[in-house]
């Protein structure tokens, strides 16, 4: 009897998790609107289902996603994941092999080694040389994971992520897993002789030390280490193994968050594993800001802790989403909990008038950030002009802001009344296509406002369309040029190709390491209303020096903030596309006017 | 000032005794850049509120030193948050901050005087 009492600490561990799980879950799910349930319920009726289950397989066990960032890493989740998921698997086959039947003891796979001391089953050398093989590839994976936690950079890592006690618990019981189990393996093949290749052998080490007390005392510290696992897993950072699995189930079913939180939001926030890659991505490191990044406001939104100042200290540029290995939403998860944190003053801007709109066939909103680069407005006139449109400058004189400031600031019920205003004049302009020079503008007109039949064109794409039907003519030049592009028009609305499309017209485009996804913020970004303008300045400085190395004429960009904001570092020219596009059209050729000077006399005295 | 009322303005005193500092206090911890403003009104009139209405960034700062709540409440909802005043600031102030500051501290003190 007290030969079994081995099974006890991992089965408690193991009822505790399980039930802990069920409990989340179940809760998880109910939480859920009704709509979202319907959702869930019907996408496992699809072939969205075998989707879910693909990338459960391919995210979840092969960490397909960090493979692709750095194979090193990869290799290190792929054999603790995949190489744990085949040792169960194996492990239960072989002893429904051994024991000739489907239905084995839950216990038995895990502690089989202790139990089964002959070795006189059906491919019983096999079995045991496969378990040796999976066993020695988990403990390959854990040794990385040890060397990573205190030599991170030969991972290619910069940052990791600071522990909690309970993460701390449940890290050291997870290292001391497959040692012990090694171990203790090793001594049973030591005293059996039931082990291959790699317990043999290390058995032998033992010598002729090896007991029967040695033996249950190792596989006892191997089910004790299992079940500290157990209980700690839910209260720590390995939360997000179960939790990835609903998440992917969910995210495939198409949920998504609705500018409020629900359970959506824990789901998120337990599925982060606290890797820190988003530390990497992360510009604000270079400006010294080390408490606001994604991974800790996912730890704080999990703690209930979290702050102001921390929750408003973000760019919002996007970077930490681009690797998320479990593909966690952290823009819109950041700004769902500033819409909650604001949710008491929302103004209602009560003193917005309706404007007649006047009537034209093509709207220009310049938004305010236009409004402090009069270049690009300029320019904007001027090829308006040569393409000869009937444009109406809906806001040269005033108009109410587009709303995406408000919206990153998370006052959306606010914004949205500036949206009803300006989307009153757009439609009563009676216009067919909506022009905007910001990138800004662009975000909120594509995706919040609802202007029927309006098309919303952003000026790179409207520029484009203009030279490819020959109305624009330009004169390529020679001249370098880098093109930054803006967080809001890259990563926020997909636009990479439009802007480069146009520059290869007017000169010879560089491309650069740090481009489209992994572009700049400039750092002038409105997403960020805590960060002060010497921080700003060094995030600016540093994307600068990166741009310099590249020696280009022209740093172009797409953006009116990201021009204010680069034009400030006087080492680099810095243009918008529409400027460089009016500055590249062959000039008309208007007789010049001639000033005649007289000349003048050269006195002797002059050279005295 | 069709009405002439500019030839009588109110009074402009201030009772000290009376004055209540929570605003400005919050506003100076969170963000102390505030205290350099030079009320030199770049802010003003760069401003797409103040284009629309008589919203007045400065004049906001000024209320907030003079511990004027009251009337802050009102004028502050004006601000639509486009961050033009900050990007004009020479002073490097992080005006819209300022203002996200006030709007919350205002709101916080609303439900504290309702639970008094």
């Amino acid at each position: 009897m007290i030969e079994k009492s081995i099974i006890l600490p991992f089965f408690v561990g193991l009822i505790y998790l399980f039930i802990i799980l069920i409990y989340r879950f179940i809760k998880w799910i109910r939480g859920l609107s009704k709509l979202d349930k319907l959702r869930l319920i019907q996408s496992l009726k699809t072939r969205r289902f075998l989707v879910a289950l693909k990338e459960v397989f391919y995210e979840g066990l092969l960490h397909h996603k960090i493979f692709l960032k750095n194979p090193v890493l990869g290799y290190m989740h792929m054999s603790l994941a995949f190489g744990w998921f085949l040792l169960i698997t194996a492990g239960h086959i072989e002893v429904m092999v051994a024991q000739k039947s489907m239905f084995v003891p839950m216990y038995l796979p895990i502690f089989f080694r202790y139990f089964e001391t002959g070795k006189d089953f059906f491919f019983s050398g096999f079995f045991s040389f496969l378990m040796d093989f999976l066993l020695l590839f988990v403990l390959s994976g854990v040794s990385l994971a040890m060397l990573k936690r205190f030599k991170k950079r030969l991972f290619g890592m910069k940052k990791t992520t600071r522990l909690k006690t309970g993460d701390r618990i449940a890290l050291t019981s997870l290292w001391l897993i497959f040692p012990l189990r090694l171990a203790a393996e090793s001594m049973s093949a030591n005293i059996y002789e039931n082990g291959s290749f790699l317990t043999s052998s290390v058995g032998s080490l033992f010598g002729n030390s090896g007991s029967e007390t040695v033996n249950f005392s190792l596989w006892m510290a191997y089910s004790l280490a299992l079940g500290f696992f157990f209980v700690a897993l839910p209260n720590s950072r390995y939360m997000h193994i179960p939790t990835e699995v609903l998440l992917i189930f969910v995210r495939n079913a198409g949920i998504k968050l609705k500018k409020r939180n629900n359970t959506y939001t824990d789901i998120q926030v337990f599925s982060c594993s606290r890797c820190g890659l988003c530390l990497d991505n992360c510009q604000m490191t270079t400006a010294g800001i080390n408490n606001s990044q994604s991974v800790y406001i996912l730890k704080n939104i999990r703690n209930q802790n979290l702050s102001d100042e921390q929750l408003f200290n973000c760019l919002l540029c996007g970077k930490c989403e681009v690797d998320c290995p479990v593909g966690i939403n952290t823009i819109d998860l950041r700004i769902t909990q500033r819409i909650e944190s604001t949710l008491q003053y929302n103004s209602a801007y009560n003193y917005l008038e309706d404007i007649p709109s006047q009537k034209a066939d093509m709207v220009y909103f310049a938004g305010c950030m236009t409004h402090l680069t009069p270049g690009i407005i300029k320019s904007m006139k001027k090829i308006f002009q040569m393409a000869g449109e009937n444009v109406w400058f809906m806001d040269e004189e005033k108009a109410p802001c587009c709303g995406r400031p408000l919206m990153q600031a998370g006052q959306y019920e606010a914004a949205s009344k500036l949206i009803a205003n300006n989307t009153k004049k757009i439609v009563g302009s009676g216009a067919k296509k909506l022009i905007v020079s910001c990138p800004i503008c662009y975000k909120v007109f594509k995706e919040d406002y609802e202007l029927a039949n309006i098309e919303v064109i952003f000026h790179a794409e409207y520029i484009l369309q203009l030279i490819q039907k020959k109305v624009i003519q330009l004169n390529q030049s020679t001249q370098k040029i880098v093109y930054h592009d803006p967080c809001e028009l890259g990563r926020g609305m997909k636009m990479y190709e439009e802007p480069r499309a146009v520059l290869r017209k007017t000169g010879s485009l560089i491309s650069i390491k740090n481009e489209k996804q992994m572009a700049y913020c400039c750092g002038g970004s409105l997403g960020n209303l805590k960060i002060s303008q010497e921080e700003r300045t060094i995030l600016r400085n540093h994307a600068v020096e990166d741009y310099l190395t590249y020696q280009p004429d022209i740093l172009a960009t797409a953006c009116p903030m990201c021009k204010k904001t680069f034009t400030r570092h006087r080492g680099i020219k810095v243009l918008d596309i529409s400027e460089i596009v009016v500055e590249s059209t062959p000039k008309p050729t208007i007789t010049k006017r001639v000033k005649v000077k007289a000349k003048r006399k050269v006195y002797v005295d002059e050279f005295a | 000032m069709n009405d002439f009322s500019y030839l009588k303005p109110a009074s402009r005193q201030i009772n000290f005794d009376n004055f209540d500092e929570r605003l400005l206090m919050y506003v100076q911890q969170y963000e102390p850049s505030f205290l350099t403003c030079i009320s030199c009104g770049g802010c003003t009139a760069t401003c797409s509120a103040g284009n629309l209405t008589n919203f007045n960034v400065r004049k906001i700062g000024l209320w907030l030193r003079r511990g004027e709540t009251e009337k802050l409440s009102e004028e502050i909802q004006k601000c639509m948050f486009c961050g033009k005043c900050t990007l004009v600031c020479p002073r490097d102030i992080n005006i819209r901050n300022v203002i996200l500051l006030i709007k919350k501290r205002i709101s916080m003190l609303k439900t504290e005087n309702e639970i008094q």
